[in-house]
């Protein structure tokens, strides 16, 4: 058993009692004390949906991620697998070093989520290369008695779907035996041999083509490892290599260099070490965030502030996607939880659907929305009293203003991308490199009334042709590529624009001849002070002159056409109407909950037990008096 | 022994010393022998062709994987059990806990008929790994033939002088024999030996002398000497096959494969890159300078609190405390307080990273210490990039 603490000392278990049925359905829990009525069940079902289409989602990611370091790594493993079985006659193998085939990979510093990398890896390496995968930690193996330990007991597990029933009961008493490095390769022998003789090939184990499989290691972190049970361990297994084709994947955190830190020649030189690196944990988040929030799939948002806590934390703390996803996961429970409108929080036609349905508490519930305040007093008077009183009529409204909101979306983050792809390769990234800074600003503020922006705009006007028509060319393929047809007349204008500026090559000469006519202008005989002053007015001239040429024309009017983009898509989410419904901005609750302070727990728990203990005051008050 | 002059090269001396000890077959030998010499000077491979090709009764066990007392002994008996019983017959496997035990079975296993009347040879390969072991286990090893009373003799191989392995409460001195590092005229000859059979042996001696002329100076490993230059051959050879050299034009083949070697000597030698990738590279024909070796590859990704976790640490164990004063008054305020929520978890998750080390004993439960083992170049990196001179707080830079 393992605790989850930092801290040392003594922890009890005490077993696991067979658990106590919960009487209550989960589902209950999303009752909010009394009030009971306002769809706590449907809002449970939309949050249990939504979650798990966000979790494959997160999950297909990764897998796409993945996918390139597990295909290198599964042909470097298939390649110096078969140079093992080629075992040739050939000169130069017989006498240069056995090397044991090593994979370094690199996965950055955000170990929580190795772990999950790695149980993949496992999986795709059990389908394509070979059944007998193992994976140790370094907290297993304090030493080489263990290592062995642990390493044998995993790869007879390998097999165990292999082997026979009875094996099973003989592996047990096994397990008090101390292994050795002969006894494993003994024991690979005899098993290679006999699935070879017996079996025909189980299903779980396609690629057996080879005769002998080799055995995968994977040493999870390869850092918190002791140098002299990996020394030793690599000593001994490159003398057994001819009969225990073992091939090592060290999971690396920090970098590659620890390899030559940890070991020293005369140990690195049994390896033939070969470096994999996995996708920047950053790179990641900015997927993560590209596919689960700036899209309209999920209609589930998050506030400034939150995304700000959550990035902060990814950032500044931990690295973790991981926990990045469980603190979004916990947003959306506390959005469904805490928001009795959020079963309006689903896709479209089924929020239409839904609003149809909604009880008189409910329809209380959007009347008090304060956006929907800000809405309702905006209205002719006899609107207003309608939206008030007259059931139907809200509900109605209501359709149309998520739809509304829903059309505000979908412009939004097309824009938003447009944009991002004019800003994120300006020198010095007054807006950001990143897509979810500029998000991060665009939420927090009216982005038109940024410093950031003003600069960012500056910048643009001073950029050459060729940067701003591949910017173009970027731009206009993200609007190709969106399914969406609201935007259809900016595609068109961007298309244009990129003609435009094709076409401009074929006028500069007529341009140059343009400039030579304003210098004929010449000079007249005049005092100095008239000099002067003509010559001043003339570098004015030539400067305005400059500005005129038609690129510049052409770049300040896409400047302008960019600037208007924003100024009518990029609008707050505050100002939608019913944007409560899918915002979540409890930025507070999630700070406490991702953010512990201990003392402060410690303080409420003392000052305040039932807080933590869920019963009820008097009851508790009792209690203690009682005693 | 006119094969054994054959396989064994450079180490006549040796043997015959060995060969003398050894005896006839019924002699009584010298207790114990204890060969010692750099790595890869031959003692491993001349006491195993000696014995094998003597036809000598003996088992050879490696201390490193015998990382219990009990995996030795019992490994030793084994083997030796194995020895004595005819072929084919299936023993059963000896267990052995205690040197008592050793003693005891050992005198059983030798009655065997096979083992009789001769000597039986115990090679412990790696010896120093005893020194770890049971302190009673070495000197029980050295006058294994008095506790026993059978005819044996154990050979302890090592790479360390007897001096540091003789233990303070003494015990029975071994035969020492040292062997000695091979000389280049020496590797020359042995790495020559093993020629490739399509070409001649003189174009391969040629081979060798450029292979030595560039690595003497850094390497003296005879193993590691052998890959390099089975690693490097096909680009000797290349001129050769592609005909545009004959196998006689020396200094044609010197001006091919000089820089070739001066540059695997800088990667492939140091393992910055694999010999795989090595090879893969020689077949492309691509310059190794475009794959970066493991080095190369020193950044490391840290959260923004961890670095400055991190820059505190090491400023805090390599300036004297008494400097703090110095630093962090006069530029009042230069390093922001931070408020580290989670500081206990990111100071355990560096000390996973190895980035910290912790110092002191582990059951202090209050008040761990640390000490930060990066080093300067990393630390200056990762100052770098949150914008931090640390040079300007370091004691030894004042």
């Amino acid at each position: 058993m393992a605790t989850s603490s930092v801290s040392k000392g003594c922890f009890v278990f005490k077993p696991d009692f067979k658990k106590r049925k919960i009487s209550v359905p989960i589902e209950d829990y999303f009752n909010k004390g009394k009030n009971e009525s306002e769809d706590s069940k449907l809002r449970f079902e939309t949050y249990q949906l939504i979650w798990q289409q966000m979790k494959s989602e997160t999950e297909r990611l990764q897998e796409e991620l993945n996918k390139n370091l597990f295909d290198s790594l599964i042909e470097f493993l298939q390649k110096s697998h078969s140079g093992f079985q080629k075992n040739s006659r050939d000169w130069g193998c017989q006498i240069k070093l056995r090397e044991i085939p090593t994979a370094a990979l690199v996965l950055g510093v955000n170990v929580t989520d190795h772990d999950l990398t790695f149980r993949s890896l496992t999986e795709v390496l059990q389908n394509n290369v070979t059944p007998y995968v193992v994976s140790l930690q370094a907290k297993d193996c304090p030493d080489m008695k263990h290592f062995l330990q642990k390493l044998a007991s995993q790869l007879m597990d390998c097999n165990v779907d292999v082997q026979s029933k009875e094996k099973e009961s003989v592996q047990v008493t096994q397990k008090k035996i101390h292994y050795s490095m002969d006894s494993l390769s003994t024991w690979y022998m005899s098993v290679t041999q006999k699935t070879d003789v017996k079996m025909p090939r189980k299903k779980r184990t396609p690629p057996s083509q080879w005769q002998s499989p080799p055995v995968v290691l994977i040493l999870k972190d390869m850092e918190s490892f002791t140098t002299k049970v990996l020394q030793d361990f690599i000593i001994i297994s490159s003398q057994h290599l001819h009969e225990f084709p073992l091939i090592l994947i060290f999971g690396i955190a920090t970098s590659p260099v620890v390899v030559h830190r940890m070991l020293p020649h005369a140990v690195s030189s049994l390896l033939c070490i070969e470096l994999f690196q996995s996708l920047s944990c950053k790179e990641h988040l900015t997927t993560v965030l590209d596919k689960l929030l700036l899209t309209t799939q999920f209609p589930f948002k998050l506030s400034e502030k939150v995304l700000q806590v959550l990035t902060n934390i990814f950032l500044y703390h931990d690295f973790s996607i991981q926990n990045f996803i469980k603190g979004l996961q916990l947003s959306l429970l506390e959005h469904f939880y805490s928001q009795p409108l959020s079963v309006l929080c689903c896709n479209l036609p089924e929020a239409k659907r839904r609003i149809n349905f909604l009880s008189d508490n409910q329809c209380e519930n959007i009347r008090r929305l304060p956006s929907f305040r800000r809405y309702v007093e905006k209205q002719a008077s006899e609107k207003q009293v309608a939206l008030l009183t007259n059931e139907r009529f809200l509900k109605e409204e209501t359709q149309s203003l998520l739809e509304n909101l829903h059309v505000y979306h979908t412009n939004y983050f097309l824009v938003l991308r447009c944009l991002h792809q004019f800003t994120s390769s300006l020198p010095k990234y007054p807006l950001g490199r990143q897509i979810r800074e500029l998000y991060c600003t665009c939420l927090e503020k009216n982005i038109r009334d940024s410093e950031e922006y003003a600069s960012a705009l500056q910048l643009l006007r001073m950029l050459a042709k060729d940067e701003l028509m591949a910017m173009l060319q970027k731009c206009f393929k993200v609007f190709k590529s969106s399914s969406e047809k609201q935007l259809g007349n900016t595609a068109k204008r961007i298309e244009e624009f990129l003609a435009q500026f094709q076409s401009l090559d074929a006028e500069a000469k007529e341009e140059e001849e343009d400039t030579s006519e304003s210098q004929s202008k010449g000079l007249q005989k005049t005092d100095l002070y008239h000099l002067q002053k003509s010559l001043l007015e003339m570098k004015e001239l030539r400067r305005a002159s400059k500005r005129q040429t038609k690129f510049e024309v052409l770049r300040e009017q896409l400047v302008s056409f960019i600037d208007s983009l924003a100024r009518e898509y990029l609008l707050l989410p505050e100002t939608q109407p019913l944007h409560e419904v899918l915002y979540f901005s409890a930025a507070h609750t999630l700070r406490q909950h991702l953010n512990a302070a201990p003392r402060i727990a410690l303080h409420t728990a003392l000052n305040n037990p039932y807080y933590y203990l869920k019963v009820s005051t008097s009851h508790l008050s009792f209690h203690f008096i009682s005693q | 022994m006119p094969h054994l002059e054959n396989t064994v090269l450079c180490r006549e001396s040796q043997v015959s010393t060995l060969q003398s000890l050894f005896g006839e077959r019924h002699h009584f030998s010298f207790p114990s022998i204890f060969i010692y010499g750099h790595t890869a000077s031959g003692k491993t491979y001349v006491t195993q062709t000696l014995l094998k090709t003597l036809e000598l009764p003996h088992v050879f066990v490696n201390c490193v994987e015998c990382f219990t007392l009990r995996l030795l002994l019992e490994q030793i008996l084994n083997k030796l059990n194995h020895l004595s019983s005819s072929e084919g017959e299936y023993s059963t496997q000896i267990t052995c806990e205690t040197f008592n035990d050793f003693v005891r079975l050992f005198k059983q296993i030798t009655k065997a008929e096979s083992l009789k009347d001769q000597t039986v040879y115990i090679v412990l390969d790696k010896a120093e790994y005893l020194r770890d072991m049971e302190a009673y286990l070495l000197p029980g090893f050295l006058r294994l033939q008095e506790l026993t009373d059978r005819n044996v003799t154990v050979i302890f191989l090592s790479e360390i002088v007897w001096e540091k392995f003789r233990p303070n409460t003494g015990c029975f001195e071994p035969f020492v024999l040292y062997f000695p590092d091979y000389s280049i005229g020496n590797l020359q000859k042995i790495l020559s030996h093993d020629h490739p059979p399509e070409y001649s042996a003189d174009f391969y001696a040629a081979y060798i002398n450029i292979l030595l002329g560039v690595f003497y100076t850094v390497c003296r490993d005879l193993k590691e000497l052998r890959h390099l230059a089975v690693l490097n051959f096909p680009k000797y050879c290349e001129p050769v096959v592609k005909g545009e050299a004959s196998e006689r034009d020396t200094r044609k083949l010197w001006r091919n494969i000089e820089p070739h070697l001066k540059k695997a000597m800088q990667t492939v030698y140091l393992r910055e890159i694999s010999s795989s990738q090595w090879e893969k590279l020689q077949k492309d024909d691509t310059d190794p300078g475009q794959l970066k070796g493991l080095s190369a590859y020193t950044h490391v990704e840290l959260p923004y609190y961890s670095k400055f976790i991190l820059i505190a640490a090491y400023l805090a164990s390599y300036n004297p405390a008494r400097t703090d004063k110095r630093f962090f008054l006069k530029h009042h305020g230069k390093i922001k307080k931070t408020n580290f929520l989670k500081k206990h978890e990111k100071i355990t998750s560096l000390v996973t990273l190895q980035l910290l080390t912790l110092v002191g004993h582990d059951d202090q439960l209050d008040g761990p210490k640390y000490k930060c083992t990066v080093s300067l170049d990393f630390i200056r990196a990762i100052a770098r990039t949150v914008n931090f001179d640390i040079i300007k707080y370091l004691y030894d830079f004042l």
